[in-house]
């Protein structure tokens, strides 16, 4: 192979041709143009981008329908039990994800409370205590009593719950998305709780 | 050898690299920089390259399906040939490159390196700190197991604090209502795809400026930065007083990257890999949820901040913190670069490493979170507690064992240490006291009033009334005693 030259490093000067100062200007104007028409092929081709990735984005009610926990005779008065169901939105690679868990409390006959299994304070699993009649979190320690109004630790509020119905003897909750501060889970009264004595020791 | 010369000028004429590169590596540093304390930039970009290479060749197995993540995970672990390795170095990998990112970091700051001109670089250097915690993140998401997918809820219950559109966002990160396939299949695309290629080019970026701005300079007590002088006395410095960057330095870093990279060798090797840990079902809830180590200081922090104080710190904090360090450069660009100099550099980066230990160890041991299984689980109350105690208190100690109680409060030693151990209760409550207590709780602690009947509550209250040491009384209500006491002898 023999020492090869190529066309590079040259002098600029004598590179650059005399400058035409109108087919300058024109050239420019040429680029501003191609630029807008860049900018605005840009904006139609980024509003669907943008619809597409706020497809996720919808109102609570959207998401939510009605699903049913199984028969009422799961639940013994009195008591409460972990009872499971599958998102109403999912998708058939969600595999085990779809599945989500709740506590029914039944009250009596027909007055049932049902608490999302997301602690209020950051979402980890609460579970229930019958011993103690408490609701415990394993995260940081928030603790609810059995009506679902908070006891102590981080949270700022008590458990969040579904909204039942009964329909054919079986128990319904309006169910759909994870419970967080943002939607619309309602707030269990605390003013009525225990606790939170003014005397605190 | 001239036939390989003759191959090389080939290619070069062709690429035109060979000039720039060589200009490059033999650009003069100041001969103390070529020093050990030098050498942990070089390293992270090592790590990186490792990160890139072990996580590539797993992407040639694992599936990003929420239905499937998890069971790949496990024949990596357990199928495949030396699957496990690959996973426990780039897990390995991801724990020291945000350990040698963090050092890196806190040198640069102690060196006054991001002092003029290299402020672009020290800004770049605060983004790729962002990403590289933001790959950490997102990997662990991807490990599927119950960890991550309550380490998600976590994220979401954070974002949806956000005043307004924290719903919105709440679903941007899910990818849907729920923790399901979509939430999963996006932080694939985050870790595999947008994050990873940002980190590369500003890690390019930035090694670029260091090569191009010269690497800092030795910081001696009295040698100030000026803006108007600093240039002209850095090159009078690598004049007089440098060698080539190459071997001059560089020799240093390559050993030190090769250390790092038997480091990770090694305790990928000696350790294994990260998990995956239970399955990934929402509904199997007998589970602690976790993060990995660097994100301990956060989940210790939460879980001592007031909840009035928890959304503001959580949502004003990162901001703050993100702003100062980008704003550091153009506050205190100029001036002293030495630590001899710099006192409050110095109490700032003890008072930063100081606060991250301490919450990293306690995020170790939650002592704030309940034991679960203290109750059920663990040795009884031991006979020495109960052994000179009349029936009723020994009814006492079975309502202390069944309610709970040592979820959060420890006896002997075994509990849970949300609320104070127990052991030495009697000598700080009274009777009434300690009755009120349990009845009504208050200080962090519930009201059992409802789940206690009164003669549980008296066995209880009896008990724990004798949870003092043989030489101390038992804290007691001096009017109570009066009132109880024998009427004196009339005289």
């Amino acid at each position: 192979m023999s020492e090869e030259k190529l066309p590079v490093g040259q002098n600029e000067e004598e590179q650059t041709p005399p400058v035409d100062q109108l087919t300058v200007t024109r050239r420019w104007f040429l680029l501003k143009v191609g630029a807008l028409f860049n900018a605005v092929i840009g904006v139609a081709v980024a509003v669907p981008v943008v619809k597409y990735l706020l497809s996720p984005v919808k109102s609570d009610d959207a998401y939510k329908s009605w699903v049913s926990l199984g028969s009422l005779d799961t639940f013994p008065v009195g008591e409460t039990r972990l009872a499971k169901f599958t998102n109403p939105v999912s998708r058939e690679w969600d595999g085990e994800t779809d599945r989500v868990a709740c506590w029914v409390r039944r009250i009596s006959g027909k007055e049932f409370q049902v608490f999302a299994i997301n602690c209020a304070h950051l979402g980890c699993p609460v579970r229930w205590f019958p011993q103690s009649g408490l609701f415990m979190c394993p995260c940081h320690g928030g603790a609810y009593y059995a009506d679902g109004s908070r006891a102590s630790g981080p949270p700022e509020r008590g458990l969040f719950t579904y909204d039942t119905k009964i329909v054919d003897g079986a128990l319904q909750i309006n169910a759909g998305q994870m419970p967080t501060l943002s939607n619309t889970a309602k707030l269990v009264q605390i003013e009525n709780a225990q606790g939170g004595s003014p005397c605190a020791g | 050898m001239r036939r390989l010369k003759a191959l090389y000028t080939w290619f070069d004429n062709r690429l035109q690299l060979g000039e720039p590169i060589k200009e490059m590596a033999l650009h003069p540093v100041p001969n103390k920089t070529a020093s050990w304390w030098y050498v942990f930039g070089s390293a992270a970009f090592v790590l990186l390259m490792l990160q890139i290479v072990t996580g590539i060749l797993l992407a040639l197995v694992y599936v990003p399906s929420a239905g499937q993540a998890w069971n790949s995970l496990n024949v990596l672990n357990h199928q495949l040939t030396l699957g496990w390795f690959l996973r426990a170095m780039h897990g390995w990998g991801s724990n020291f490159m945000v350990a040698v990112v963090l050092i890196h970091m806190a040198q640069v700051f102690l060196f006054g390196a991001y002092k003029f001109p290299r402020e672009l670089t020290w800004v770049l250097g605060v983004f790729l700190l962002l990403l590289t915690l933001g790959m950490a993140f997102t990997g662990q998401v991807l490990r599927f197991d119950q960890d991550a997918y309550w380490g998600l809820g976590i994220g979401a219950s954070i974002a949806s604090r956000v005043p307004f559109i924290g719903g919105t966002a709440v679903h941007m990160m899910l990818g849907g209502p729920i923790i399901a396939g979509a939430t999963l299949s996006r932080f694939f695309a985050f870790h595999v795809f947008l994050i990873p290629g940002m980190l590369l080019v500003f890690a390019c970026l930035h090694v670029w400026m260091v090569v191009k701005l010269g690497i800092n300079e030795w910081p001696m007590p009295g040698r100030v930065v000026r803006r108007a002088t600093y240039l002209t006395e850095y090159h009078e410095l690598t004049r007089k007083d440098g060698r080539p960057f190459v071997p001059g330095a560089v020799w240093k870093d390559a050993f030190f990257s090769a250390a790092i990279l038997a480091a990770v060798a090694v305790c990928a090797a000696v350790f294994g890999p990260y998990g995956p840990g239970g399955r990934p079902d929402p509904t199997i809830i007998q589970t602690a949820p976790k993060p990995d180590f660097f994100f301990l200081w956060l989940y210790a922090a939460l879980s001592y901040l007031p909840p009035s104080l928890e959304t503001p710190f959580l949502l004003i904090a990162p901001v703050l913190g993100i702003a100062g360090l980008v704003a550091l450069p153009f506050y205190a660009g100029e001036g002293e670069k030495s630590w001899h100099k710099r006192p409050i550099a110095i109490i700032m980066l003890t008072t930063v490493a100081v606060a991250w230990g301490v919450l990293t160890h306690l995020g170790t041991f939650t002592p704030w979170s309940p034991k679960m299984i203290a109750w059920s689980g663990g040795p009884p109350i031991p006979v020495r507690y109960t052994h000179d105690a009349s029936p009723l208190q020994r009814q006492g100690a079975v309502v202390f064992q069944s309610k709970q109680c040592r979820n959060c409060h420890s006896i002997a030693g075994v509990g849970g240490m949300r609320g104070p151990a127990l052991d030495l209760v009697a000598t700080r409550l009274t009777e009434d006291q300690l009755i009120r207590q349990v009845l009504q709780g208050g200080g962090n602690m519930p009201a059992y009033g409802k789940n206690l009947s009164p003669s549980e509550t008296t066995a209880l209250v009896q008990f724990l009334g004798t949870l003092h040491p043989l030489n101390q009384p038992a804290a007691a209500d001096a009017s109570r005693q009066a009132a109880n006491a024998e009427p004196a002898p009339k005289p």
